[in-house]
């Protein structure tokens, strides 16, 4: 087996993250699908540092856990803040700044 | 990294059979949870679908030599993230379904088709350049640095020390920003426990602890008969009422006309068809004094 393998399973899981926030309502469901975009990018981070032979990709997946362990904080404190105002989870309903 | 030793590590075209094994088994289990997660109905199935997928990409980070980072996986991103994330499914609830209208028409077909047609651009394409490629691996840079945590810490804080800061930094301000946003004041005062009792009872709820489901007294207290097979307590208007001392075979066949239609106060079963409570005392003599007709 060949490493680059893990790169083509890197892109399959990204896509599919794509298609879940294109297709899914819940934003709850929406996040995690972009959690799952964040995590394909760290594994091709990590399969591109072992291909080139240093510790440089490693680190970067590890900044972006750390920015995506932020990211997680505010954007479910958002979700809830929207939750408690609008009663609903739903990405469709938030749309008051359209009209 | 030295170059002398980049020409003594010796690229890697094919890995070993034991990590090819693992990486087959892992990876349809990884793509089947993540195209779970994007399918599942139930939010919380998702999450745990997800929980799976993650756990493979750590896995996959064990096998590529990155120890630290797969164990950061396994705890910050299964661990730490995914319970954060179950935590405010419970709180928003698990049963808000998602709406099946099209704000835009065809758009579930479209980003599908899409979506297919972007994985083809990434997979295809990248799986024939990727053919036969050398790989250089991380093995010897993780030897050279004192393992792999060592070797990660050394750069995170030679090399990326400003990153390093700055995402403390980062980290800090999510948290504080959380906690502004979940924050709620107060617009009312508290309401004590004498007001909570007194709302209570004035809203008419049942304040003695209710029994338990399966059983047919509607009451846990001794005056209240429990429930005749028709679903009636055998009582007219629910006032509670007492058989008298002679009346006990007739009140007990008051009783059963009484499962029957408990409500307009007939009594099927007596001699003379009454119409009112006092003409079917007449029909069930009930104890005297409690004119409730039976």
């Amino acid at each position: 087996m060949n490493p680059g393998n893990y790169l083509v399973l890197s892109g399959l899981l990204f896509a599919i993250g794509a298609v879940g926030v294109l297709v899914r309502r819940n934003a709850i469901v929406v996040f995690m699908c972009v959690e799952l975009m964040l995590n394909a990018v760290n594994l091709s981070l990590v399969t591109f540092s072992r291909i080139q032979g240093n510790l440089e990709g490693q680190v970067i997946a590890f900044f972006v856990m750390v920015v995506a362990a932020a990211e997680v904080v505010i954007g479910l404190a958002i979700i809830l803040t929207i939750f408690r105002t609008r009663r609903s989870a739903s990405v469709d309903d938030v749309n008051l700044l359209k009209y | 990294m030295d170059p002398h030793l980049l020409a003594a590590a010796a690229p890697i075209t094919s890995t070993s059979g034991g990590e090819a094994l693992t990486f087959w088994i892992i990876a349809p289990i990884a793509v089947l949870g993540a195209l779970g997660m994007v399918l599942a109905k139930n939010a919380v199935h998702g999450a745990l679908l997800l929980v799976a997928n993650l756990f493979c990409v750590a896995v996959c980070y064990l096998l590529q030599d990155a120890p630290f980072l797969g164990f950061v996986q396994i705890v910050v991103y299964t661990g730490a993230i995914m319970v954060l994330f179950l935590f405010v499914l419970m709180l928003i609830g698990v049963d808000s379904t998602e709406s099946l209208v099209e704000t835009l028409r065809g758009q579930r077909l479209a980003a599908t088709v899409l979506g297919l047609g972007f994985a083809g651009l990434l997979v295809f394409p990248l799986g024939k350049v990727i053919k036969g490629q050398p790989a250089a691996g991380v093995a010897d840079v993780n030897k050279a640095g004192g393992g792999n945590i060592h070797a990660i810490a050394r750069l995170l804080f030679t090399d990326y020390v400003f990153a390093f800061e700055a995402v403390s930094a980062l980290l800090v301000i999510a948290a504080v920003g959380a906690m502004i946003l979940t924050h709620r004041e107060r617009t009312g005062p508290k309401p004590s426990q004498r007001e909570t009792l007194r709302r209570r009872i004035e809203s008419g709820a049942v304040l003695t602890p209710v029994p338990g489901p399966g059983v047919y007294a509607r009451a846990d207290s001794a005056d209240q008969r429990p429930a005749l097979p028709g679903g009636s307590n055998g009582l007219v208007g629910g006032a509670p009422s007492e058989l008298g001392p002679g009346g006990g075979a007739a009140g007990g066949r008051g009783d059963d006309a009484g499962a029957g239609d408990a409500g307009d106060g007939k009594a099927p079963s007596g001699p003379v068809p009454a119409t009112g409570p006092g003409a079917a005392g007449g029909a069930a003599p009930v104890g005297a004094g409690k004119g409730s007709g039976l």
